[in-house]
């Protein structure tokens, strides 16, 4: 259980709020051209081309996180349908795909000083403008590695892997305390 | 810190990035033949540049991919980003 | 701001006799109690701390740091080199160093100087003045040399009693700190005329525009400017509009209380926002202070300019301060510094402050101008004010121990010829000594600075590249108020215009205000008095005289930078901000030329000093790093575990019962994994998972053995080289399927053996088709060691055949355990019967605590790290970092048999044939013995053949590894010995230090159960 390393209830402040995300399956999909279009096939939902872009389609969602990788959400019990599905479709393409559900977290940060409470440890960019929604990268808060993907205005999902996510959490929260939490 | 154009991502801040030493030293398809000395040199020497300097960097908390960087040493000016295995441009 | 024109009388002001009756922009209905040096006084607010001192009269606020010669406040700002003091909350909250004149007011404040004992009235120290001729430039470096042997007895321990300002908190800081990234198209620093002009105009082209200042208020110099009118309004009420306008822009940050400490690449610039300083009783849900990461597009400085003190002998009484810091204390801060003041000046900013001093009703006793025939606007007014005016006069000295009490003017020729001397009394000596632009942070983003003839100053020259900035006003060099305006509204508009913005407007700025005056005196005033005996300081803080510097010249140090180093001209925490510019007057005129000609010390972070908390931000406590910890984590801590740290880990190290410590802790659980059954958490191994059509070919080539033959469902133990050759990692690696491996690491190893197999795939092996996916934390890692192994775990198991013909030693394969996915290991790190259960995470717990209850019955005990140690070292396993150190070879730790011989080539082969690779006296891995048979040796010993020998002695090896072996009843040990496996049987011996050594037998380093009987144990 997620309650064996990190406390899960929600930190809320004026203006902002972490809480803990369901869990997810996660598939981590390496591949090149002919495995993408395959996998986006098989996954029922294209692949995004872009740079640090996601896409979304029901309750699936592809995050591009480098040139041949990408990072697939689903409902946990979708996983195994999909792996199977991809062994079908991907017969004879090179390619990786790695279950990665229980290796990593999904936290949710929301409210109009989300993306201030980011800066606190991320030196990103998170104007709208150089940051919009629909963009998910890896990158660092503090001294742990995440990925951040803006699905709101004011609203990020962060990944982070099992062990550094008292971590962030904790970080996220000093980082909130100015603001009542 | 410095501002480093990734290929792939962007421009892009330090702490994203690990330091990869030079670039364009390539290891040898077979080493077996190389004398010592060739093989010492290539294990060992390196290019202590004091201005522009090809290296290499790997985005490592970002697209995790390794690419190429020309760096004016003394000024931290960036004159160039390029993917692995692409040549290092010929105007710097 | 209250600025009340009516009268005031409250208590406050009744009790502070030198607070003017009105104006400043202090409040007097609100008046603070505050203590110094435990005596307390009261002050209003709006007060710095030197200014509700200075209204009670006080001067005195410190002693210099060499001579300890009492030390009144300068300046009204950052500049301040004197009057440093330690304001302290509590023991925890006691911040040394801080300027009085930064330092805001707050009912309670509580402060006392520094570098005196047992008082700033009576110092001990000060007598360190009367021997000033003993302590000349260099002293340090001339006097502690001989003999050699008094440097640790005699010289250190004084130096360092004497040395430092300030103390040390005596407890830890409870203060918070936090940091913040933030983004702009234009960054401005400095909210004086030029700073704010320049926020104007890049604020209405819409972009983001982060003004800040150091100061309490935003303002800068129009704070203490009772006189101008801009726009044909008061200097005061056009500010105040102007702070309302910018207010108004959703992409403005205003930000005061806010210092720009430095300039990093590539426009980062470091801010430190002091959040809760002034606050009398702060919220501790706010940080103490906020450090600003800025990423700006463009940088504006409007950083104004520091005024010049002047050299002349005596120079630093307290009650001796800058012309422009009295205008300051009287119009700011409604303070007259004093009841009779004597100017003198080189600058028009002298006859300005007399002005404001006569008004506030300070007699002037005599504006002393150096200059011979001055002009400007303020020498106008005070000569239509009927102020005592000479020109031609220089001083030749003052007077008065803990405050001036007179100054000898004396009449200068131009061929410097000093005489009539003159002493007329005062209390208050001010100077004019002209305008240095603050360029500090101009010259850490590394570009250039460039001597203007015209001002006698240093002004902006090329920027750097991959900086963009430029300076505005008085930075710039351009003086006066008109130039501050329009100079900053021309630097915004062109930041905007250069970060991308557009639609500017041009403003124009009609002023009525002082001239812009840029006349100067650089260099130690003509006296007449014996040169070898009279002190005109430069550097006030570090106590470095023109002498001092006339003395670096003549022995020698011609270079600027040199004589800096060897007078401490500069160095001190105000880094040169008053004694810069007079330290280069003073040497260009001992070496007959000109400043350029000189040359320049270089500016460095921080502007003024930082906090350590500032730079630590959030990372401290359990912030400092990541802690990370297991899914089996609480369950170990429920059991009593006590854990170590590997790399950021946590792991269990032993589970001491009622009484036990660890010896005895590791030799039961030793003890219980060997005859029955002991339970470990491998969960922090690394993995990473290898997949694709050449997955085989990528192993082939990083590791050390053989991979394409390794059937599917089998394991290996790999062994991983850096190309020198060297040991690097090592793990059990299982073949999942034809394209897919699962590839264990050590537990430190794992980002980095991951980061080197990305290098060599994507830089060197782009064409292969495998990808390297970390599984560190998809995977629990349940060991499960022993004789009843199999028997404990084989009821949880569905879909694997456990029996030992369908699943071996080094046998895996994938199946469910307690009903969720496993990938389960035959493996044994322990040399028993073993499994090693991957499961995830989430079920981690729930399945250890199945297999915990089922081999309640065999006595199951869970051992820590220390328990995994001892077992493995009684096999002769290695540790990758404790057997090796980065120069151990395959061959050196007895691992030959895992090359492939048949390979061509992988990662650090052909290093092994290099010649100091196969060398036959290399240090190899072998066992040790003790002869008494009971000596545990140290870990990391040396190992001699002769302990008798002469010192240094030929060392052998040393010792890697050393455990009681509980299994054997004595002591084991590994080593790494030259050519270790030819000497087996020898006797060697182990230095301990202090008690001679230790007789070893050298032995084959597998110590239990060499055939490997207890692996298929049933």
């Amino acid at each position: 259980m997620l309650s064996d390393i990190v406390e899960t209830t929600a930190i809320d402040a004026d203006g902002v709020r972490l809480e803990t995300l369901p869990a997810f399956g996660r598939l981590n999909f390496r591949g090149r051209a002919g495995a993408v279009a395959a996998m986006s096939e098989a996954f029922g939902l294209a692949l995004p081309e872009a740079s640090c872009r996601a896409a979304i389609a029901g309750s699936r969602a592809a995050l591009w996180l480098g040139p041949d990788e990408w990072l697939l959400l689903m409902l946990p019990t979708e996983t195994d349908a999909v792996i199977a599905a991809a062994a079908s479709a991907l017969a004879g393409l090179p390619h990786s795909l790695v279950d990665i559900s229980e290796r990593q977290y999904a936290l949710g940060l929301s409210g109009r000083l989300a993306a201030t409470v980011l800066a606190g440890g991320n030196p990103l960019d998170f104007d709208l403008s150089t940051f919009p929604v629909g963009m998910c990268t890896r990158t660092i808060m503090g001294k742990a590695e995440l990925a951040i993907w803006r699905t709101e205005p004011d609203r990020f999902h962060i990944e982070v892997w099992r062990s550094f996510a008292p971590y962030i959490r904790g970080f996220l929260r000093e980082h909130m305390r100015e603001f009542g939490a | 810190m410095l501002i480093i154009p990734c290929p792939h991502c962007g421009p892009r801040p330090e702490l994203e990035f690990r330091y990869g030493g030079q670039a364009h030293i390539a290891r040898p398809v077979d080493p077996s033949p190389l004398s010592d000395e060739e093989w010492a040199s290539f294990l060992y020497s390196r290019d202590n540049e004091r201005g522009i300097h090809a290296e290499r960097w790997r985005h490592i908390h970002g697209c995790a991919r390794f690419f190429n960087v020309v760096r004016d040493t003394t000024t931290d000016q960036i004159l160039a980003s390029y993917k692995t295995g692409e040549f290092r441009p010929e105007a710097v | 701001m209250p600025d009340s024109l009516a009268p005031n009388l409250s208590v406050a002001a009744v009790n502070e006799p030198f607070r003017t009756r009105s104006g400043g922009r202090i409040d007097r209905a609100k008046p603070l109690s505050f203590s110094f040096d435990g005596q307390t006084y009261s002050g209003v607010a709006g007060d710095t701390l030197a200014s509700a001192l200075l209204a009670h009269g006080v001067h005195l606020m410190g002693r210099s740091f060499k001579y300890h010669r009492p030390r009144g406040v300068m300046t009204a700002g950052s500049d301040e080199p004197n009057a440093l003091v330690t304001v302290s909350r509590d023991a925890g909250r006691t911040a040394p160093n801080l300027r009085a004149t930064q330092v805001e007011l707050y009912e309670g404040l509580s402060a006392i100087s520094q570098n005196r004992f047992p008082s700033l009235q009576f110092d001990v120290g000060g007598i360190n003045d009367h021997f000033a001729a003993l302590l000349p430039a260099g002293f340090y470096y001339k006097t502690f040399m001989w003999p050699r042997s008094f440097w640790d007895r005699v010289y250190e321990p004084v130096i360092r009693a004497s040395a430092g300002l300030g103390k040390v908190p005596t407890a830890p800081d409870p203060d918070r700190y936090l940091q913040r990234n933030a983004h702009c198209e234009v960054l401005v620093i400095g909210a004086g005329p030029a700073g704010l002009t320049a926020a104007l105009a890049a604020a209405e082209s819409g972009l983001r525009v982060i003004l800040c200042d150091e100061q309490s208020e935003l303002g800068g110099s129009l704070l203490a400017d009772t006189t101008s009118m801009i726009a044909g309004k008061p200097a005061r009420v056009w500010l105040t509009e102007t702070l309302a306008e910018l207010a108004t822009f959703s992409n403005v940050t205003l930000l005061p209380r806010t210092t720009g400490f430095g300039y990093y690449p590539h426009n980062h610039v470091g801010l430190v926002e002091r959040v809760t300083d002034h606050l009398a009783s702060p919220d501790s849900a706010q940080p103490r202070e906020r450090m600003w990461q800025v990423r700006a597009k463009e940088v504006v400085l409007a950083t104004g300019a520091f005024e010049r003190p002047l050299t002349f002998p005596e120079n630093d009484r307290p009650g001796i301060m800058l012309a422009d810091a009295a205008t300051t204390f009287v119009n700011r801060y409604g303070v007259k510094p004093g009841k009779r003041a004597v100017i003198a000046a080189a600058n028009d900013s002298g006859y300005r402050a007399a002005l404001a001093l006569a008004e506030a009703g300070v007699e002037i006793a005599m504006i002393a101008d150096l200059r011979r025939n001055p002009s400007g606007s303020g020498y106008d007014a005070a000569r239509r004010a009927g102020l005592s005016i000479e020109t031609g006069k220089t001083i030749a000295g003052t007077s008065g121990k803990m405050r001036v009490d007179g100054a000898s003017i004396a009449s200068v020729g131009e061929d410097g010829k000093v005489w009539n001397t003159q002493d007329i009394g005062c209390d208050l000596l001010l100077m004019a000594g002209g305008w240095t632009p603050t360029l500090h942070l101009y010259s850490q983003s590394l570009s250039k600075l460039k001597w203007d003839d015209a001002i006698q100053a240093y002004v902006p020259g090329a920027v750097a590249a991959s900086q963009a900035l430029r300076a505005a006003g008085a930075a710039s060099g351009a003086y006066g108020l008109d130039a501050a305006l329009s100079t900053g509204f021309k630097a915004g508009a062109e930041a905007a215009v250069a970060a991308g913005g557009d639609g500017v407007t041009t403003r124009v700025f009609v002023t009525i205000s002082a001239e812009a005056d840029a006349s100067t005196f650089l260099g130690a005033m003509p006296h007449n008095r014996d040169a070898n005996r009279v002190r005109a300081f430069v550097d006030f803080q570090n106590d470095s005289t023109a002498k001092d510097l006339k003395l670096a010249v003549r022995e020698g140090f011609r270079s600027v930078e040199h004589a800096k180093r060897y007078t401490t001209t500069g160095m001190a925490t105000d880094q040169g901000k008053t004694s810069n510019m007079p330290m280069l007057g003073v040497m260009a005129q001992a070496q007959g030329k000109t400043i350029p000609e000189i040359g320049f010390t270089t500016f460095r972070p921080p502007f003024t000093p930082t906090t350590f908390g500032n730079f630590a931000g959030a990372a401290r406590g359990d912030l400092f790093d990541p802690i990370r910890r297991t899914a089996i984590h609480h369950w170990a801590e429920g059991q009593g575990a006590v854990f170590e740290d590997v790399g950021q880990w946590k792991r269990a190290r032993y589970f001491p019962r009622q009484g036990e410590d660890m010896h005895a802790a590791v030799a039961r659980e030793c003890k219980a994994v060997r005859s029955a059954l002991g339970i470990f958490d491998a969960s922090t191994l690394g993995k990473i998972e290898v997949v694709g059509p050449d997955a085989a070919e990528f192993m082939n080539r990083m590791y050390i053995n053989p991979w394409t033959k390794l059937g599917v469902g089998r394991c290996r133990y790999g062994v991983m080289l850096r190309e020198d050759g060297f040991v690097y990692d090592d793990g059990v690696v299982g073949r999942i399927a034809e394209d897919r491996f699962h590839v264990t690491t050590t537990t430190g190893g794992a980002a980095s053996v991951l980061n080197m197999m990305e290098d060599y795939l994507q830089t060197e092996w782009p064409g292969l088709n495998v990808w390297l996916t970390s599984a560190t934390e998809q995977w629990a890692v349940i060991a499960l060691q022993g004789p009843k192994a199999r028997e404990v775990l084989a009821p949880f198991v569905e879909g694997i055949d456990l029996s030992p013909a369908a699943f071996p030693h080094m046998a895996i394969a994938e199946g469910r355990i307690c009903g969720v996915k496993t990938r389960l290991f035959r493996v044994s790190f322990t040399g028993e019967l073993g499994f090693e259960i991957n499961v995830p995470p989430s079920a981690a717990r729930r399945v250890w605590e199945a297999l915990y209850a089922e081999g309640r019955k065999h006595s199951i005990t869970p051992y820590g790290t220390e328990t995994m140690h001892v077992l493995r070292a009684e096999k002769g396993f290695i540790i990758v970092g404790q057997e090796t150190d980065g120069t151990a070879t395959p061959d050196d730790v007895g691992l030959t048999w895992a090359i492939g011989k048949a390979k061509k080539d992988f990662v650090g082969k052909r290093s092994l044939a290099r010649p100091g690779m196969t060398d036959p006296k290399r240090k190899q891995l072998v066992g040790l013995l003790s002869v008494d048979n009971r000596t545990v040796l140290e870990e990391g010993a040396q190992i001699v053949a002769d302990p008798k020998q002469p010192k240094p002695m030929t060392v052998l090896g040393h010792v890697t590894s050393s455990y009681m072996s509980a299994a054997l009843g004595h002591p084991i040990a590994l080593a790494l010995v030259e050519a270790g496996r030819s000497r087996m049987g020898e006797t060697l011996q182990v230095l301990v230090p202090g008690k001679g050594s230790v007789a070893v037998k050298l032995v084959s380093p597998v110590f239990y159960d060499a055939e490997g009987a207890s692996l298929d144990a049933v």
